[in-house]
């Protein structure tokens, strides 16, 4: 799960991480209160999870309250990316020498929390890492000890960090976001920039987090903070039934037993020219009722001209799918032609219970998808 | 500049060891010793049933509170503790069927501490900081870990610890690993038909902290006299793809044949697996495909292709 800017902001400052002064708000009236308490400039930006709302105009500066408010009134509910911004952070604009990268993420490789610094902040890490990876500093720690004074210390030291101050002070904000990644949960706390003022003090500017969706059943006061705004009513539906299912812009629906069969089924459709309306897991083992919410999940979809359901039984049995898709026929509003392939433990069974239903059989993957394609083109 | 404290790969991996080194397979075999840690539970005693009609040799389940009870039918007996269950039965292998909800990180620690060398966790949504952690004391103790979120390992007409459906196996040359469960069984189900056996099916699942990895997999099957050809099944998704490239080219004669899934997956969107989802602009289908046809990998394009390439690269 993706925070906002401003969520992340508010659980830097819990840690008590330099954060920059002010609030989020939901209306322009707001927005001025916010920039009567900050005093001074202040920086307008719209909370929308997408990349690039800067160039989009959703970043603004203001010097006065009246103006924050004006700048605040063209920002709410403009369109970024299919989003529309319903809240904007109002934060005290700083002057700063000097831009610095720093995060902690869950790498794979060494199956560990790793923190990334930069001397070059302000850009993508991404960026650095294809244009000058010199410039970027790596630490992975011991999972049991977790990170070190000294280590993040040598982390300052290797980025160029030589004032005893700074680096002191970005070893502590280093330390500060190893223990918020623990606590949280996360799998990604990434400040960026984090600037280094005329003073000589370090503050985080920017910062994202991203939440480890396995545990936050650890963390029941996160789902609060979910925004379901970018998130078709379909996925949510789909999480309350416990199927993982994800929406996408084609027209066919695609239902699959399994994460990289449910890919490698999108993929062959593609293959033979056809374009998924969706990703779909039901899961290992599921029921028959299983079954028949996620027809219904599928066909709830406008777009989908045909459905094609891909079951290779190992725990999940053909029986149970079969009643499923049976269940949902007699439930489901439109009708749509739908191709089903069955193998795997009591696939025979299940093909006779399919066999009155007016369904298309397949064979193998390759012409479950071929006919999809066709009878999708055809409808 | 090289970051001093950056840990390789090489030196993050265990020690790598089969069960027993004079056998003709990787992990397990006819020599696997099998504990089932929540043997008791839906999961536990549906699977533990299959496991017994594959033929593998289940000694023991574990179940605290339920120690000196049968289980399966009354063919298992329950242990309280791992440790009571290895000194009793002798137990080398333990597949855990404890579900993430209940803190299935627990049973793998308890399994470590008891001295097991080789531990398969089939459990979906540990998190990762939680793997994080216990991987380390794995690390450390010298076991193995498979998993979590894995469907296990099959040894055709040997052992079977896990849920892959042993109908679809058969023994003979080609050794498979993968991230994925439902996938692998139709590249197996596709071997078989075509009349081409599997030394070892390795799952090693697909979440972003697993155990075993695609290079530890490699290169037991590279070592394996039994394997000729191996099978590597991937997704979208980290490095572990291009990690495996990289390992095949140094390490691995014998001929690969892969398939990635999610070659059509949008970025951003996680697409089932914990690990499967493009995330700046890392970990495309794509890029792992060209990593691993720079190395000599031949990748398919369909999953039920994976089985007439391996025919061709045998020269059958």
């Amino acid at each position: 799960m993706k925070l906002h800017e401003y969520q992340a902001r508010d659980i830097l400052e819990r840690f008590g991480l330099p954060v920059t002064g002010g609030g989020v708000a939901s209306t322009p009236e707001e927005a001025r209160q916010l920039a009567e308490q900050i005093g001074g400039k202040v920086v307008v930006k719209a909370q929308v999870q997408v990349g690039g709302r800067g160039k989009a105009g959703g970043v603004k500066l203001a010097d006065t309250p009246e103006q924050t408010e004006e700048v605040a009134r063209q920002i709410l509910g403009m369109d970024i990316k299919g989003l529309t911004v319903e809240k904007v952070l109002v934060a005290e604009a700083i002057t700063y020498d000097k831009e610095l990268y720093l995060s902690a993420i869950l790498d794979r490789t060494t199956k560990r929390i790793v923190l990334i610094a930069s001397a070059e902040g302000g850009v993508e890490i991404e960026e650095v890492a294809k244009t000058n990876p010199e410039a970027i500093v790596k630490l992975a720690p011991d999972p049991l000890l977790g990170l070190q004074q000294y280590q993040a210390m040598q982390l300052a030291f290797d980025i160029g960090l030589k004032d005893g101050k700074q680096s002191r002070q970005f070893a502590r904000i280093a330390m500060g976001i190893f223990k918020i990644f623990k606590d949280v949960d996360a799998s990604l706390v990434e400040i960026n920039p984090l600037v280094i003022k005329a003073d000589g003090v370090l503050q985080a500017l920017d910062s994202k987090i991203l939440l480890d969706d396995s545990a936050l059943f650890r963390h029941p006061d996160f789902e609060a903070l979910r925004d379901t705004a970018g998130e078709p009513p379909a996925e949510l539906q789909a999480r309350e039934a416990n199927i993982t299912f994800i929406k996408l812009d084609g027209d066919i629906g695609c239902m699959v037993n399994g994460a990289g069969l449910a890919m490698a089924t999108m993929d062959v459709v593609k293959m033979y020219g056809g374009e998924p309306a969706n990703f779909l897991d039901i899961g290992g083992g599921a029921n028959a009722q299983k079954v028949a919410a996620a027809l219904n999940i599928i066909l709830s979809d406008p777009n989908v001209k045909a459905v094609l359901i891909n079951i290779f039984g190992g725990i999940t049995r053909g029986d149970e799918v079969a009643k499923g898709i049976v269940a949902a026929l007699g439930e489901v509003s439109r009708q749509v032609p739908m191709v089903v392939r069955l193998v795997g433990t009591n696939a025979e069974e299940g093909a006779r219970i399919l066999a009155d239903a007016k369904l298309i059989p397949a064979g193998s993957l390759g012409e479950a998808a071929q006919r999809v394609v066709e009878v999708a083109r055809g409808a | 500049m090289v970051p001093a404290l950056w840990l390789t790969t090489d030196a993050q991996r265990g020690r790598l060891t089969t069960c027993q080194e004079d056998t003709l397979s990787i992990l397990v075999d006819n020599n696997t010793r099998l504990l089932v840690q929540g043997i008791t539970g839906n999961e536990g005693t549906f699977h533990t049933r299959a496991m017994l009609a594959y033929g593998t040799n289940v000694v023991a389940g574990v179940t605290p509170g339920r120690g000196g009870q049968m289980a399966v039918d009354g063919k298992v007996p329950v242990f309280n503790t791992v440790r009571e269950a290895v000194r009793e039965t002798g137990a080398n292998v333990s597949w855990i069927a404890v579900p993430a909800e209940l803190n299935a990180t627990d049973p793998i620690l308890e399994a470590v501490d008891a001295g097991i060398p080789l531990i398969v966790s089939l459990a979906e949504g540990i998190p990762a900081n939680d793997m994080v952690a216990t991987y380390e004391v794995v690390r450390r103790s010298g076991a193995r870990l498979v998993g979590p979120n894995c469907p296990g390992l099959l040894t055709p007409g040997q052992a079977k610890v896990g849920i892959i459906p042993g109908h679809i196996a058969t023994p003979g040359p080609v050794g498979v690993v993968s991230k994925s469960g439902t996938l692998t069984y139709e590249a197996v189900d596709a071997l078989t038909k075509l009349g081409l056996g599997q030394s070892t099916i390795v799952g090693i699942g697909g979440d972003p902290i697993i155990g075993t990895s695609f290079i530890d997999v490699l290169e037991l099957f590279q070592a394996d006299p039994e394997t000729e050809a191996i099978v590597l099944i991937g997704e979208i998704g980290g490095t572990a793809e291009q990690d495996a490239a990289a390992f095949i080219r140094a390490n691995v004669t014998k001929p690969v044949v892969s398939f990635i899934a999610g070659q059509t997956a949008p970025p951003g969107k996680r697409m089932g697996h914990a690990g499967a989802i493009i995330s700046g602009g890392e970990g495309t289908a794509q890029e792992k495909i060209a990593a691993l046809e720079a190395v000599g990998v031949r990748v398919a394009k369909l999953p039920t292709d994976i089985a007439q390439m391996v025919k061709e690269q045998l020269g059958h």
